[in-house]
Order: C-alpha cells, then structure tokens, then sequence
C-alpha cells in the first residue's frame, strides 16, 4: 500500500525523453516502481525515511534508492551504455510509520522498501555491500533523517560468505558445556590493572564457577598492563582454573590494535598459549572483522565481538541503522559472540527489540514479526549460529527473568555481579553459577520459574551462603528506564 | 575438590527422583538420553564410554532411572553422565549433559608447566587418579 502526501511523478517510459540531458526526478528516472516484484536473489533494505519539508515520500524513497545504487544527481547518458534497469534499485513500497505524523509529537516518517539485484554487491564482502546501502545516501540533503531498519539477504549471496567462525553447537561441544546460558564477567576496574593483578580476577572468578572472564572493549596495550603481559597471567589464571575444577575455561583476550598485522600478531600469540577465545571490537571496522573471522576459523578459535561503538548510529530512532541490521552483518562476517542485550539491565534494550536480536542470531530462520521489528523473512542458509551475549548492570537475583527473556544460548555477563561480591571474587561467581543452576533445574521440572524465580533463588540461597550475601546486597537494584529504540507495532490482543 | 562438569555440579548430587524429572524434560523435547561413564575426567576427554547404544526408543522416564541405576551398579567409583542428544537440523548435538554419579574421593587434576622460549609456558592438565593407576582401578 503506497502513501505519499502528494502527487509522485511515475518513471518516463520514453527512452529518448529519459535520456534527454538536464534533470529528472528520481521517481522519474526508475528508481520508484510500486509493481515490482523482488526476485528471490533480490538483496531487500527497510529505511525509515523523514523526508524534508515539502519532499513527496515516494520520490524520498526513490531518491534513496538511486543514490544508495545506480544514481547521480542528473540524466547520464552513460546509462544507456548498461544494463541500467537491472542495476537500479527499486523502491516499491512506502509506508506511513505508525504513531508518527499529524496528531502526534512526532514528525511524518516513512518505511521504504528497496529492492537491489543481486550482481550490485560483490560476494563475500561485507565493505561493499555496506557501502551500498549506508554510503553516501545517509548524508543526501532532501532527506532530514534516515534510518536503516532491516535486510534481507538472499540465500544466493548469504551462500558467498563464511559465516561465524565456530558458531553456538561447535563452541559448546568445544566447551563441554550444555543445557545453561555460559557465565562471564568483564574484569574490572577495566582500566589500570597489572597484568599480575588482573589475571587475579580472571583466576578468582573461573575457579568460583564462570566459563569465561573478559577483556573490556578499551583494554589493548598500554602502559600500566602491554598486551603480552596480560596474555601470559591470564593464561596462567586459565589454566589454573581449569585444574582446579576439571572444566574448560577461557577469557576473550582482546586483540584489537591499530593495524591488521598487529592483531594478527597478537591472535598468534593467543593461540599459542592455547586459548580457546579470542575477542575483537566493532570499532576495528567490517574488513578488519571479516578477516579475524577467516584467522578464527583457521585456528580452531571462537571469536567475541564487542560492539563498541555502536550506539553512535543504532541508539536514535530516527537516524542510523538498528542494530538487528549490525546482527546479521555479523553473522555474514563471521563472528561467534555479539553483545546484542540484556533486557533487565543497565544498557539500552526493549524486550521486544532484543528478542528480534536474539532471533536474528540464534535462529536457522526467522520469520517477519514487526511486533520484535523482524520486517523480512530470512532463512540464514546454514550459516553457524552467533551466541548472544548479555552485559551491564545484570546480577543473580534477576536470574530467572534472564532466562525468560533470553533463553539457554547467551553468555549472561556479570562483572560489578561477580567482582563485586562481598566474600570476593570467587563467592560472587559462585553465587551466580548457583543461581543458575537451580533456574535450570526448577525450569526442567516444569516449574513456573518466571513467577517463583525469587523463591526458587531464595531456597538455594539456605545452602549457598553466596548466593545469599549476593541477593541481600543487589535485591534493590534495577534500571526503569524508558528505551529509546521501541517497536512502531505492538500486538493487538485478539478475541477469543 | 568436586568436578564441576555438566549442568547442575554446583547443586548437591541429584537424587533418583530430580533425575527422573530432568529425564522426563528431555523425553518431553523428543531428544535421547545417552548414559556414559568414565574414569578419567580430564576436561577434554570427550568419549567417555558408553553404556549401551543411546536409549533411542525408550520414552518413559522410570526405565531410563533403572537403566541409570544399573550402570550405577556396575561402575559405582565411575563418573557416569546423562546427555540429551537432540537430531534437530541446526542443532545435532548434546543438549543437556549433567553427572549423576560421581567417586566419593575426587584427587583432582595437576596443572603441568612446562617452560619454553621467553616467558611462554605450554600447560598441560594431568589427572592425579589416572596417573596414579590403571584404567578401572583408578577410584
């Protein structure tokens, strides 16, 4: 169903009026055509456009769609030289955004859907395909804010990628761990450590009863801990752990640095140590990302992405890209972990939206659900599933809605929930991997865990005097706050 | 120490009727039940034995407790394991994998270092029982 708020110019079928020099509305030069109809190799995109005062919505989503493929600001007849109807993107659809518009305190927004022939994009290249479709349009001055809100991607060019390193079944079987979300924490104070004292915390908490510690996003190389010595005291922390319990352990050693070779370095190093993780940051860039994923493969290493850096562009509603878009470029670039939320802690996170996430990850396909902003079906081609990881402000009393909310395979991350115990280290990671445990149980037996989670926790706090101590301290502690990248449709309750 | 391998080491030891109803969860999943038990539990040991093929066909929890219990017979100083097996496409591999029967004396593991270049250690964990004595005589 087309809107506009206005007349919207239709393409100009005659080839030499087309090509007459000067200049055409996109609408005109064939980047808007309501009948099309997308080819299953068809890559499709989702922008939430707000045009500018007194542009049509349709000729905004035309406008988008030239710029973000074939299109100048001008007839060209270079054109005429291709294939060029193949080659223009085609908006075929514009949607007035519910809740936005006259009458309410937002202002008028569409959805746009965009069509793209498969032979735009080169294969196995998540640098060009982006450079398509976020490059240079989100700057074009006819639109005042722009949003990407999702993709499909064809199974055709899914197919040319590798896909996540190790993926979820392998890192478990890796692991020797099933049945329960895995347990981490983030070593804190995240800056200022020795390589001595960190690997301190990283020991205290793999022998208290988590599966992973982890290198915070800013930990690299500098000068109160270089990058070698924390590699070798964790290592040492690892290792120690391990026997302690009779478990495989591991800490994501960061190796994001400033050159490709650098990281390549240190990921070498990481592996002769025998780690069996490694971690890198959003920030490193798509290439640079991709690239680790093809070393992670090769190395029989899992590969934890942190995604630093991006609430610069998914956080606003109306401008950038949502992060289910970041999900599935990740899963194409082949990252094993991605923080993706935690619903009930400190960082931004719908329970709807983060379900979309979640999905988006773990799935082998996902199914259109505007309600968790899933605009697309996208059958994922067997690409190996990403694992989720849940981080900030997250702590043993709320266990129970964890797992309601984000299911078995995630990495629930407690760092102030682990390091700030007050029996220590090793007591708050016992009390987490407690709490846990019994969540798990009581699940299993079919309880009705989300309602007694606290009194599940509280008769496994009677034996586990951490358990206890870390309920008492953290039994207050929430974040209400409103989240910012909400769904524009909510679930109508039907009649029954 | 205590090994804390599978999914609920950190609980006390299940009984028959908490493994009953774990085994009941994962016949209501439709995955398999496979019992293993072994005598030595170093962290990358990934086959333990086999306790007969896994328990494809039997659905009702009581007789995979008995089956459970028989091996407990057998290898009453073994570690014995059950693991769900799940043939879903996507997944095809262990879903739920918890003790429930364990030595009552457990040595433990030994880190070994062994120093190589620079300030590189290779580590490598050695099971104080295994090296001690043979296979089956170990606990």
């Amino acid at each position: 169903m087309a809107t506009s708020n206005g007349a919207s110019p239709s393409p100009v079928g005659d080839a030499k009026k087309r090509y007459t020099p000067g200049v055409l509305k996109y609408a005109q030069m064939g980047y808007w055509n309501p009948d099309y109809v997308p080819a299953p190799t068809d890559i499709l995109a989702m922008f939430r456009i707000t045009p500018q005062e007194g542009v049509d919505a349709i000729e905004a989503a035309a406008a988008v769609a030239g710029e973000s493929s074939t299109a100048t600001w001008t007839v060209v007849w270079t054109d005429r030289l291709t294939a060029c109807d193949v080659y223009r993107a085609k908006a075929y659809q514009v949607d007035a955004v519910p809740g936005t518009g006259p009458g309410t305190t937002t202002e008028q927004q569409y959805f746009a859907y965009i069509a793209y022939d498969l032979d735009l994009f080169e294969p196995g290249s998540i640098a060009n395909l982006t450079a398509s479709i976020i490059g240079n349009v989100f700057g074009f001055k006819a639109i005042k804010a722009l949003r990407l809100e999702d993709m499909h991607i064809p199974v055709a060019y899914l197919k040319t990628f590798q896909g996540p390193a190790t993926g979820i079944i392998v890192e478990r079987e890796r692991l020797d761990k099933f049945g329960r979300p895995l347990l981490g924490a983030t070593t804190k104070p995240k800056l200022g450590l020795s390589g001595r004292n960190y690997g301190r915390v990283v020991y205290e908490a793999l022998k208290g009863g988590l599966d992973f510690v982890k290198d915070d996003e800013n930990i690299n190389s500098q000068p109160f801990m270089h990058w070698r010595d924390r590699y070798l005291y964790c290592m040492e922390a690892v290792n120690r752990a391990s026997a302690a319990t009779g478990e495989v352990k591991g800490h994501y050693l960061n190796v994001t640095a400033g050159t490709m070779e650098e990281m390549y370095e240190r990921a070498e190093f990481a592996h002769s140590l025998g780690s069996v993780i490694i971690m890198i940051d959003l920030v490193i860039g798509y290439t640079a990302i991709q690239s680790m994923a093809k070393w992670a493969r090769n190395h029989d290493m899992i590969l934890h992405l942190h995604r630093a850096g991006n609430s610069t562009y998914s956080r606003q509603k109306n401008h950038g890209m949502n992060f289910r878009v970041i999900c599935k470029w990740m899963r194409m670039a082949g990252v094993d972990h991605l923080h993706a939320g935690t619903v009930v802690g400190k960082l931004e996170g719908d329970p709807n939206m983060i379900r979309g996430f979640y999905d988006t990850l773990r799935e082998t396909e996902t199914k259109e659900n505007l309600e968790r902003g899933l605009f697309f079906d996208q059958p994922w081609a067997s690409l190996n599933k990403v694992m989720p990881v849940a981080s900030g402000g997250i702590h043993a009393g709320q266990m129970h809605q964890l797992l309601h909310h984000l299911g078995e395979d995630v990495v629930l991350q407690f760092g102030g929930g682990t390091i700030g115990h007050p029996e220590g280290i090793q007591a708050g990671a016992t009390a987490n991997r407690v709490a846990l445990e019994a969540m798990i149980l009581a699940r299993n037996e079919g309880r009705d865990y989300l309602a007694e989670g606290p009194e599940i926790l509280d008769a496994a706090a009677r034996w586990c005097s951490p358990l206890k101590a870390a309920l008492e301290l953290w039994k207050d502690v929430s974040f209400n706050y409103e989240s910012t990248d909400t769904p524009d449709f909510v679930a109508t309750p039907t009649a029954s | 120490m205590r090994i804390t391998q599978g999914t609920f080491s950190f609980l006390a030891d299940l009984t028959n009727e908490q493994i009953a109803r774990q085994v009941q969860y994962v016949l209501a999943q439709k995955w398999a039940i496979g019992i293993e038990y072994t005598d030595d539990p170093h962290p990358r040991n990934t086959y333990w034995e086999m306790f007969g093929l896994p328990l494809f066909d039997v659905h009702d929890a009581a007789s995979i407790v008995i089956e459970i219990e028989r091996c407990r017979a057998t290898f009453p100083n073994h570690y014995i394991r059950v693991s769900a097996l799940d043939a879903t496409r996507g997944t095809e591999s262990v879903k739920l994998s918890f003790i429930v029967n364990r030595p009552a004396k457990e040595p433990g593991f030994r880190l070994v270092r062994t120093e190589v270049e620079g300030r590189g250690i290779r580590y490598s964990v050695e099971s104080y029982a295994v090296n001690a004595n043979s296979e089956g005589s170990r606990y």
